[in-house]
This record gives C-alpha cells, structure tokens and sequence, in this order.
C-alpha cells in the first residue's frame, strides 16, 4: 500500500518533472523518494540540509522568481522552528509555496514528544491567507497536491500514517457530506473519518468530511448542518483547533459543540498509535463514549 | 545625505541608516537595473536583509528614480508607501520585504538558486546584513549551505559597525572559513567598495564593510 507519505513525495517529484516552475528544497528527510527529481534538475531540487529555517528562507528565494517551492521535512521541524520563515517569508510577502509534513501529531509515536506536532494546524493556521490540507488517503494526498500546488498561497499538507479504510473523493476547499441524519452534526478530518464513522453507529448524524480544515469551508456546514444544535468536531490535532472557524459558521443559530482532538498535554510514554489512541480517548471506543455523553448532555 | 535628511520620525535608526549610505550607492552604481522596468528579469537583486534603518536605500531608490523623492517626505505615514522597514508590494525597486532579521540571507541563497535554475547565469544577488545582524543562527545556517555548494552569483554584503553586543571578531575569517571568497573594506571608502563588489570567485563572495 502506497503511504500518503510515499504519494506525496511521488506526486511532488511528477510535478516537478512537468512543471518547470516547480522548485523541491528538502531539510534532510525523505532524500530517496525525491532522488529523481534531483537526478531530472539538480538547480531546482535542493538539499538544504538540517536547517529548516534556510530550508523554507531558500524556498521563499524561489518563490521570488516565479517558482512554486515545494519544502518537506518532518511535522514539527517544518511548522514549528520555521514558523516566522513561513509567516514572513511566504505569508507577508504574498508568496506561494507548499509545505508537505510527515509523522503528523503523534505518529511517530514511538519517537516521543520532539517528534509529535499536535500544535502544527493551530500555529500555521494563525498566519493570513495560509491553507491547511488534511488528507486522510494516499489518492487524497495525491488530488490535494495537484490542485494545490500553484495555488499563489502558503499551503500546508499534512501527511499522516493513519490512514482512513477507503478513500473520499476529496473536495479542495470544502466539505463533503458523507451521510445524512438529524440529531448531531459531525465534522471529521483527514485520517480520522473512519474512527468517527465507527464512533457513530446507530446515531442518527450528518456527517461532514473535511481535507481543507483552513479555512473551513463554512457554507457547507452552514447548508448541510442538521437542525439540532449540537455539533461534534473530530481532528487529528490539538483538542479545539478548527472549533473557532466552525462557531463563526454557526453564529447565527444556537449551538452546542464537542471538540475532540489531541489533548493539549505532552504525550510521556512510547508506544504504538493504536496504544497512544486507547491511552488519549482517540480510539472508537473513546470517540464513541465522549460523543454519546455529549448527546446524552453528561 | 540631503535625501536622507528629508525623512524624519526613525531617529533611533539614524546610525543603521547612515552607515549603509556609501554601501548601497556604490552598489547600485555596479548593479544592473531599470528603474522603469523594476521587475526586468536581466537586473540584479538586491535585498536589504537588516530592513531597520532603510532611509539610505530608500535615498539611494530616489536618486536612480524607482520613486519620487516626494515620497520621502511620507515616510512612515499613512498615505506614505515607505515604512520603517521596506515593503516589496509597496516599494518599487524593493526585491524583499525585510525587518525581521535573519530572513534576508537564506532567501538570497533561494534566489540565486533560481536564477540559475532559469539559466539567468550573469544576473547576480546581492544580500546586506549587519554584524549584530550575524548574531542569528538562520544566517550561518545560509552561509555554511551556500559556502558548500557553487553559487558564484551571489555576494553577502556585511556592514560592520560594530553594533553587536556580541563580539564578532574576524567576519571574514569566519566567513572565509565556511568556504566564502571574503573580503574587509573601509565601508566609506567608495573605489573599496566598487573594487570588491566587481569580485568574482568559483563560489559565492562577501564584502565585510567596516564603518566605524
């Protein structure tokens, strides 16, 4: 099976061999998957080093000139120690470029907390104008990537290792309705449909799938929203990450929302992400139990 | 100096903008430019990377004619495009917005990357700092890539006037040390100045312009 990992470096290195305004700048990570792009162009395919923050000053550099810089490295050495290169260099400036994360939240669960980004989404998404893509596939990841790339924005996709059971036809830039019911909307993201779809049986939900979480798309969920008022949010991020952008969607009705993410505490053991979903409420069972409380008003 | 004189409000950076003065006018008597084409692919790009202090490049903006010199008299007002640190959407003739520091050199060495990934081989990039300006990492980070790797279009232009808190001893030695073609000059001395400027090496070049 291809990881979103895999097809985004593979979609990354076909456009860079179609698209001569395509600039690669890695930080170290992932050398062999964009060896043939170094091997098609070595002018444009760069190895900064470890050094993310020139990595993403280097890419702005191209993005002068007209390029469309692609920078990747892991999550929280893309999004977090370049966060002023990304704010000032691309977002200030008006410029484009694509920023593809791996080991998203805590994937690399093995590796502990310096390799965990919970926060990835929230800090990004302070910076104007910036889009976060949150693919929860490898066909996802590959569709999100084309339509994005030369967008003329900042855009921050976000690779994970878990993956949802079948792919979506994603929508870039919008939600898409996955079922219909009365009683609660749901919006779930990226890799975490699947979890919440199974949270979900026997409850009466409208369903919303999010790949694009900034911005929201927030006339979707304002059409789409069942009647009742309650509302769960379910991301792959820190608790409360998307819940601002939906409580502005929904400001002219009364509402009540559950955010379920992350906890917004560092994560001490090591283990598998099975074991880190049971231990933080973010398996089925812990999906299920808080979202029924919810619906049951404990 | 007359034209630097005209803007008021940024005394606290008149030392920044004094010292970059004979730095930059010299520059843009080597640089290739058109001031009615700010945007010509054949120029030379120059960033200000120490954004602070901007009065001189602006001046020097005026002279060649990017932009009136009425626009000095604006400088840092609401109706005025010219603010305490350099806009390159507002600007014309400003390559890079900058006021950050540490930003600049990375984003020269991307620069000279893609010009000649276009085969723009005889444009050049000129990038300014500070000595205080060195204290950021990101900047040695730039300097040990690009001191690595063949890029002889581009050249660091470091106005060292003693600013730094930190001491920063031999620039040039350091900055030969990381694989750069370096050079001191005195920073007032304008032949010095065009002389190191026209420098060419296999790999990139700086220019350590000691103002005291």
């Amino acid at each position: 099976m291809t990881t979103m990992r895999e097809q985004a470096m593979a979609t990354a290195v076909d456009l860079f061999e179609r698209d001569e305004r395509v600039a690669i700048v890695m930080a170290d990570i992932s050398l062999d998957y964009l060896r043939p792009a170094v091997e098609h162009d070595p002018r444009r395919a760069v190895n900064a080093g470890i050094m993310e923050q020139s990595a993403v000053g280097i890419a702005a550099g191209f993005a002068l000139e007209g390029f469309h810089p692609i920078v990747h490295t892991l999550a929280p050495f893309l999004t977090e120690r370049p966060l002023e290169q990304i704010k000032l260099d691309f977002g200030y400036q008006g410029l484009g470029g694509t920023f593809i994360s791996a080991g998203a939240a805590y994937d690399y669960g093995e590796s502990g907390g310096t390799h965990h980004a919970g926060g990835d989404i929230q800090a990004l998404g302070s910076i104007p104008g910036l889009e976060v893509l949150v693919p929860g596939s490898a066909s996802e990841t590959d569709a999100l990537l084309l339509a994005s790339y030369a967008n003329g924005r900042p855009t921050y996709l976000r690779t994970s290792v878990v993956e949802n059971r079948e792919p979506v036809e994603p929508a870039p830039g919008g939600l898409t309705l996955v079922r219909r019911g009365g009683d609660v909307t749901v919006v779930a993201a990226g890799p975490f449909l699947s979890r919440t779809l199974d949270a979900l049986d026997g409850v009466d939900a409208t369903v919303l799938y999010a790949t694009t979480l900034v911005p929201l798309d927030v006339v979707t969920l304002a059409r789409e929203a069942a009647a009742a008022a309650r509302f769960v949010l379910v991301e792959p991020a820190y608790e409360g990450t998307s819940a601002a952008q939906i409580a502005a969607a929904l400001s002219h009705r009364p509402t009540q929302l559950l955010s379920i993410g992350v906890p917004r505490r560092f994560i001490e053991r090591y283990g598998t992400n099975a074991e880190h979903d049971a231990a933080l409420g973010l398996d089925v069972r812990g999906i299920r139990e808080r979202i029924l409380g919810f619906l049951k008003g404990v | 100096m007359d034209l630097i004189a005209r803007s008021r409000g940024d005394e606290k950076h008149d030392a920044s903008s004094y010292s970059t003065l004979e730095v930059i006018d010299v520059l843009y008597d080597v640089m290739r430019f058109d001031p009615e084409r700010p945007d010509w692919e054949g120029r030379d790009r120059f960033i200000l990377s120490k954004g602070h202090g901007p009065l001189a490049f602006y001046a020097v903006l005026v002279k060649h004619g990017f932009f009136p010199a009425l626009e000095l008299d604006r400088f840092l007002t609401w109706d005025g495009i010219l603010g305490g640190h350099p806009d390159r959407n507002r600007v014309p003739g400003v390559e890079s917005s900058t006021g950050s520091l540490g930003h600049g050199l990375p984003m020269a060495v991307g620069v000279a990357y893609a010009l000649r990934a276009r085969g723009a081989n005889e444009q050049r990039v000129f990038v300014l700092t500070g000595d205080a300006e060195l204290n950021e990492g990101s900047n040695w980070e730039a300097i040990l890539h690009a001191g690595s790797v063949a890029l002889p279009n581009l050249t660091l232009i470091v106005v060292d006037n003693r600013s730094s808190t930190v001491t920063m001893g031999d620039i040039a030695g350091k900055l030969a040390a990381f694989g750069w073609d370096a050079v001191t000059v005195d920073g007032r001395d304008r032949d010095a100045l065009r002389a190191a400027y026209e420098r060419r090496a296999a790999g990139p070049t700086a220019v350590v312009a000691v103002v005291e």
